[in-house]
């Protein structure tokens, strides 16, 4: 029998077992371990800058941050290679930015800007780009994995050597899609990564409302996929647990199943104080913060110091003022702009709204 | 010459367009080995492969989920309810993911989902619907419903060509009954309504099965001495008003018929619409002719 879980490591999943971790030696290049922390640090950066615009009301919508599961989403995409799908959710902005997405454009969607990538179509996250291997989320969790498993089969198909990543929450497991797209991915030998980040809310339900399993992991078995848990926090660990999955699926070993223990640090979006949630258990996890774990194994590693981290980071923050001030100065779409474009063929910004609203 | 039923039009299509072009693939349950619940897909396993005729498992939330990613990918799948009362259980994902990917970052999903709707064949309330009023209020998506066998075959032609997702909803009740010549390749348009009779007194609007019915009722009515025009749809989503405005302009009455429940179907919304246009050329209310606001009862009239 493993022992019970370390709840110094992971707090408030006390009761449960030891979690199986992912180990390895694999070796990661000096230069991969500081763009972990640099993208990291930018993810949150861009998230903290989105605070302050959300507080001034200039973010039209409500604001989700990742805020403390950076490891999982900047550990995963640059795991990924040229080629390879993601599919990010809303706690996963770093992925979306490890594959290319511009500050810019996180403000200019944030802020419902004419400039930003939906012009004012959509909200949050939901944005793609089928260029950078990006595949915009839809709000209904799950709805993700049968699509990214759908792409990355095609892809297969083609006879190329990639795979679809995607993400799902403790509280998206429990949606229909998380079970039939795992399962028919599994039927079809899709090349598929579904990273499960537990971070133990799913807006305010606790995970022990969501499943009978001890750790989301367990369900791997159910679904026949390899399963593999990792430390969400340590974002070296998220990588080197992706490359297996990746190896595994490129070599058709069909779809992996990943459960990233991690913690959700703020409410679900910025509306919500997260009232719920025990302050110990925060401040707990404040300790694990991912950011300061991976800054504190750059200086021990002698990569960097301490005053070279902290002048990069401000460094960092500094550079974003040109992009959420070019969104700040951009327009908002016209009204019109938001008739058309429904169908194939179809321009954006009909003359008469209301003959062109009829299909 | 030879004549092809209803069913047999629809997979002479989609055969046609998965020989024509690679990227065309048929998907769902029971479609490859089995060759599908009405036998549609019959060889196509053979001749294609189980990378273009794939049996999936009983998910069709999932099937759908799966053929946007294809889709997104440059295919072109051809998704199969084995009844298309079914597709109640993929929904989200046609009117969630599917139907507003174009309006929300201009990636579109070239993707039909076909099955048997309507009833008749003692199939009772869950293999008998006619699902269309729950999609017209749906903006991205076609939807057509042929009646013969010449549209059956043409209208796939052009769904599997369109760029949007279509829904194909096929009369199981026509499958094998409606047999005609027809010319294989001609493309039906999406969109296109046409004149099934022409008459100069009162103007009959149906698509499916019930236009076999509105035919009958004019026949009926040609003996006493009235002269009905009927109009048989074939496009829901996009409608073709014109074709509907000019008629009655010219009947100044019009009924429209339906198989799908009366309340919220395609019948009100093509009455508003031909009140706000043709008001003045009515010379009696417009009516409806449609399916009790019940669900299609098992035991077949006596």
């Amino acid at each position: 029998m493993a022992g019970s879980v370390d709840e110094s490591r992971f707090p408030g999943f006390g009761g449960r077992r030891a979690p199986d971790l992912f180990v390895s030696k694999k070796r990661i290049s000096k230069d991969l371990r500081k763009a972990l922390w640099r993208w990291m640090v930018t993810t949150r950066q861009v998230e903290a800058r989105l605070g302050i615009l959300y507080r001034q009301g200039k973010v039209v919508g409500g604001l989700y941050r990742g805020e403390g599961q950076e490891g999982v989403s900047v550990g995963s995409a640059l795991a990924l290679e040229d080629g390879d799908i993601c599919g990010p959710m809303i706690r996963d902005l770093g992925a979306n930015m490890v594959r290319g997405t511009p500050p810019r454009d996180v403000f200019c969607q944030y802020m419902a800007r004419a400039t930003g990538p939906t012009e004012g179509r959509d909200c949050n996250t939901h944005f793609g780009d089928h260029s950078k291997g990006i595949t915009a989320p839809i709000s209904m969790l799950g709805a993700l994995i049968p699509v990214v498993s759908g792409m990355a089969w095609a892809a297969q198909n083609q006879g190329q050597k990639v795979v679809g990543l995607t993400y799902i929450g403790d509280g998206g497991s429990s949606t229909g899609d998380f079970h039939e797209g795992l399962n028919m991915a599994v039927t079809l030998n899709s090349p598929l990564i579904l990273i499960l980040e537990n971070n133990g809310w799913a807006y305010s339900t606790p995970t022990s409302n969501q499943c009978g399993n001890e750790w989301f992991i367990d369900k791997a078995v159910g679904y026949g996929v390899r399963g593999i848990q990792v430390d969400g926090n340590c974002a070296e660990d998220v990588y080197r647990a992706v490359k297996e999955a990746r190896a595994h699926a490129v070599s058709g070993g069909g779809p992996v199943l990943i459960e990233a223990i991690t913690y959700r640090m703020n409410g679900h979006a910025d509306h919500d104080d997260a009232s719920y949630v025990p302050n110990e258990l925060r401040d707990a996890w404040r300790e694990r913060d991912p950011i300061t774990l991976q800054a504190q194994m750059l200086i021990e590693a002698g990569i960097a110091t301490a005053d070279e981290l902290e002048a990069e980071q401000q460094a960092i923050f500094d550079g974003l003022k040109e992009d959420y001030e070019f969104a700040l100065n951009s327009p908002t779409p016209e009204p019109v702009s938001a008739t058309g474009g429904v169908y194939f063929g179809e321009e954006r910004g009909l003359p008469d709204p209301r003959r062109g609203a009829r299909h | 010459m030879a004549t092809t039923t209803y069913i047999d039009a629809i997979g002479k299509a989609i055969a046609q367009e998965m020989r024509n072009d690679d990227s065309v693939l048929l998907m769902g349950e029971d479609v490859g080995h089995y060759a599908g619940a009405f036998k549609m897909s019959k060889g196509f396993l053979d001749e294609f492969g189980d990378t273009r005729v794939i049996d999936t498992p009983i998910s069709e939330s999932a099937i759908v989920g799966h053929a946007i990613g294809m889709a997104y990918m440059g295919l072109r799948p051809v998704v199969e309810m084995q009844f298309i009362d079914f597709i109640a259980c993929s929904y989200d994902m046609i009117i969630n993911f599917a139907a507003r990917s174009r309006y929300r970052h201009g990636l579109g999903v070239p993707m039909v989902i076909r099955g048997p709707s309507g009833g008749g064949v003692s199939g009772g309330p869950f293999h008998s619907q006619n699902v269309e009023s729950y999609f017209l209020n749906t903006p991205g998506l076609r939807i057509v419903a042929p009646a013969t066998a010449q549209d059956a075959h043409g209208l796939m032609l052009a769904a599997i060509r369109d760029e949007d997702p279509v829904l194909f909803l096929e009369h199981k009740f026509l499958y094998r009954r409606i047999k005609e010549e027809i010319v294989e390749g001609q493309v039906t348009p999406i969109g296109q309504a046409i004149v099934r009779r022409p008459g100069d007194d009162l103007t009959l609007v149906s698509y499916g099965a019930k236009l076999f019915d509105c035919l009958e009722a004019a026949d009926v009515l040609a003996e006493e001495g009235k002269s009905c025009e009927v109009i048989d749809l074939r496009s829901l989503a996009p409608l073709d008003m014109d074709t509907i405005f000019t008629s009655v302009k010219k009947t100044n009455r019009i009924v429209l018929v339906h198989e799908a429940c009366l309340t919220g179907g395609p019948g009100g919304e093509l009455a508003a619409r031909i009140s706000e246009d043709c008001f003045d050329w009515l010379d009696a209310p417009i009516l409806r002719v449609a399916a009790l606001d019940t669900s299609v009862h098992y035991a077949p009239p006596p």
